[in-house]
């Protein structure tokens, strides 16, 4: 036995042939809590591993379907590039060559695969620049727009959920709900629409739309900022109205489960103020589900950002879509279709994880 | 076992003089009951009796257009007014670019976007109901599969997938239907499979199939008359979002260009410069009339959830 003490108790589990006593016994030196956290860690990299194949097999689904949507079952693309003016077969051979449209589908198919994996998008269809080029161009302008009204949102959505739920059956309460259904039911664009008549055409107050005046690029940094701010504000509050009443509903509902919470009722009795409870214990409780939640509407901020952004003419990536739709410019449609799906199932990946990490109870019962 | 379940076994309440009925009988007296119950506690719904007063009212506006408009004014060769006119006694909202009365154009528009958006409900949770029942009954890779697809389209930006597929198929209302239907099955799925899973732990279950109920048997006769209240809440709560969706569509150009609806007229007045011209009047009238719907519809289906769920009823 004195020979056992003298090899590294890490080094028996894994040499497990070495005898059944052996292991046994090197088994029991270990702490309990050590075995248990290294279960608890395999655990966390199996539900890791199950999260991220389960990202990458949507995102297959994604280019699959995108494939077949815009390649496939898509309207003529040679009549989109050269436009409704009659052509003669030989333009129209030389058109389907460049496409690539000539080939059967299986290379296409197999094309659009290695493209995919070369981030080699291919042109847009009217503009000949690169897709990719012209998604970087406005990918900040709708980060901004969504950023913006997002934060705008949940943080009010947040707040005044909180506190409806909390006094459920109150005025209040039955106010802000039936404010955030009103809300909700308008039609983003028409909501847009509205907007801008009332505080641009009658009020003067913003402008009417874009994202800068057009007094030439060359402004200073503040004067600039200044100016996209003012053109930012109509824009980001249209989108924050139509996707704020999801968080109020939200947070007023998680608020009501936990409302019955017998910790509640230690802190009241405790002589904690009703404000204090509320924030200090029963908010922290109740943002757990909304986290989840907030990260399934994610696809919906995408279809508030399309909707806004052609009214507001707010150069990003709804407006390129908006444009694309038009034409139809099916390389840029694409790219953007993959795009936006792409980042709701990343984001979605991540909102699980993270609830994870936030949640206890749902690491124990895991 | 293909016959009736005895269902004057199961509930207690059944007395002495149902006994001389048939078994269907006895099945819709019950039926009947249980509605009577749920428009007992629906009608205490304040918010979901507002919403379907709303509905009626615009039920029977859109079904009376032809007594008290005339649809020809609708043909550009026979617009009665002048361009873009501002609202007057004889046109109470104005009047389009082409001369055409708004309200008249926002009344039978009503036709095109409550068709559109109670088909696609429809469809959508009949679809979903289809998913769902199936991934709770057959478990397995069939379950695993289903919930994984059920997901995806959950995450998925509904309206640009929607978009996707009308451009794919060519803008009409068929292709819209089917845009919307598609792109909106999956949170009716979750939800019946859910309910079904609850339904299927029940013992009448177990009886059913200890008597060799098969599938079918199962599904049509015992979980899905259970799960019924559940879809039609689910399905009044779907008909708004779709209504919404075909606005969007609309709006977006892909509606079908020869018929009106609210997102069309929105899109007419936004590429006619309406709203540089200040025509407020052009664009109030259909945007109203989709906001009030879809608040109707999602008033109704949230009344019907608080009458499904006590839970939700709160200290009422």
């Amino acid at each position: 036995m004195g020979n056992l003490s003298t090899t590294p108790p890490s080094v028996s589990p894994s040499g497990g042939a070495g005898g059944g006593d052996d292991a046994g016994y090197s088994a029991g030196t270990t702490p309990p809590g050590g075995v248990h956290r290294s279960a608890a860690r395999r655990e966390l990299w199996r539900f890791l591993a199950g999260r991220v194949s389960g990202a990458v097999v949507s995102m297959l689904l994604v280019l699959l379907s995108a494939f077949f949507i815009f390649r496939v079952i898509g309207g003529d693309p040679v009549r989109a590039v050269g436009g409704d003016s009659p052509m003669t077969p030989e333009q129209r051979a030389e058109i389907e060559e460049r496409l690539g449209l000539n080939e059967p589908l299986r290379v296409q198919f197999w094309e659009y695969v290695k493209d995919v994996f070369t981030l080699d998008w291919g042109q847009s269809y009217v503009s000949s620049a690169q897709v990719t080029d012209l998604m970087w161009d406005r990918l900040p302008n709708t980060l901004l727009l969504t950023g913006t009204a997002l934060i705008l949102a949940a943080g009010l959505g947040v707040w005044i959920g909180a506190r409806a739920g909390w006094r459920q059956g109150s005025t209040f309460e039955k106010t802000q709900v039936g404010i955030s259904l009103t809300l909700w039911s308008a039609p983003t664009f028409w909501l847009g629409m509205i907007v801008i008549i009332v505080f641009s055409v009658r009020l003067d107050l913003f402008p009417v739309n874009g994202m800068r005046s057009a007094r030439g690029g060359d402004q200073d940094f503040l004067p600039d900022l200044l100016d996209v701010a003012h053109h930012l504000v109509l824009p980001a509050c249209t989108m924050a109205a139509v996707i704020y009443a999801q968080y109020v509903l939200i947070m007023r509902s998680s608020i009501l489960e936990e409302r019955g919470n017998d910790y509640l009722t230690v802190a009241k009795a405790k002589g904690l103020r009703d404000d204090v409870v509320r924030r200090r214990h029963a908010v922290p409780n109740a943002l757990l589900p909304t986290v989840t939640l907030i990260a399934l509407q994610f696809g919906a901020i995408f279809n508030g950002a399309l909707l806004t952004e052609t009214i507001f003419s707010w150069p990003g990536l709804g407006l390129l879509f908006y444009q694309a739709i038009k034409i139809p410019d099916i390389p840029l449609l694409q790219v953007l279709f993959i795009f936006f799906a792409g980042t709701t199932i990343l984001a979605n990946m991540l909102a699980d994880i993270i609830y994870r990490f936030l949640d206890p109870r749902v690491r124990r019962s895991a | 076992m293909r016959t009736e379940p005895q269902p004057g076994s199961m509930s207690g309440s059944t007395n002495v003089t149902t006994e001389l009925k048939s078994p269907r009988s006895i099945v819709w007296a019950r039926r009947r009951a249980s509605l009577a119950d749920f428009w007992r506690l629906y009608r205490r719904q304040r918010a979901g009796m507002v919403g379907l007063a709303i509905l009626v009212v615009i039920t029977l506006l859109t079904v009376l257009a032809p007594w008290y408009t005339d649809e020809s004014e609708l043909n550009a060769a026979n617009a009665p007014g002048g361009r873009m006119e501002s609202p007057s006694t004889e046109f109470w909202f104005g009047t389009d670019q082409i001369g055409r009365p708004i309200l008249t154009m926002v009344i039978w528009g009503a036709r095109v976007s409550l068709q559109v958006g109670l088909v696609a409900a429809v469809l959508a949770v009949t679809l979903g109901t289809v998913i769902g029942m199936a991934a709770a009954h057959f478990g397995g890779w069939i379950s695993w599969a289903l919930m994984r697809l059920t997901d995806w389209f959950i995450v998925l930006p509904s309206l640009v997938l929607a978009i996707a597929l009308v451009i794919a198929l060519g803008p009409s209302k068929l292709t819209i239907i089917i845009a919307i239907a598609l792109t909106s099955w999956a949170g009716t799925a979750r939800l019946v499979r859910a309910q079904t899973m609850a339904i299927e732990g029940r013992p009448y279950l177990e009886r059913a199939r200890a008597l060799g109920a098969g599938n079918w048997h199962q599904m049509t006769r015992h979980v899905l008359p259970n799960l019924m209240p559940l879809v039609l809440a689910s399905a009044t709560l779907q008909v708004s979002s779709a209504i919404l969706a075909e606005a969007s569509l609309s709006f977006l150009g892909l509606g079908d260009p020869s018929a009106f609806s609210w997102g069309g007229i929105l899109e007419r007045a936004f590429d006619a410069g309406a709203i540089s011209a200040g025509a407020w009047w052009y664009m109030l009238p259909p945007g109203l009339a989709i906001l009030l719907v879809v608040l109707a519809f999602t008033l109704c289906g949230r009344a019907m959830e608080v009458v499904l769920n006590p839970r939700l009823r709160g200290n009422q």
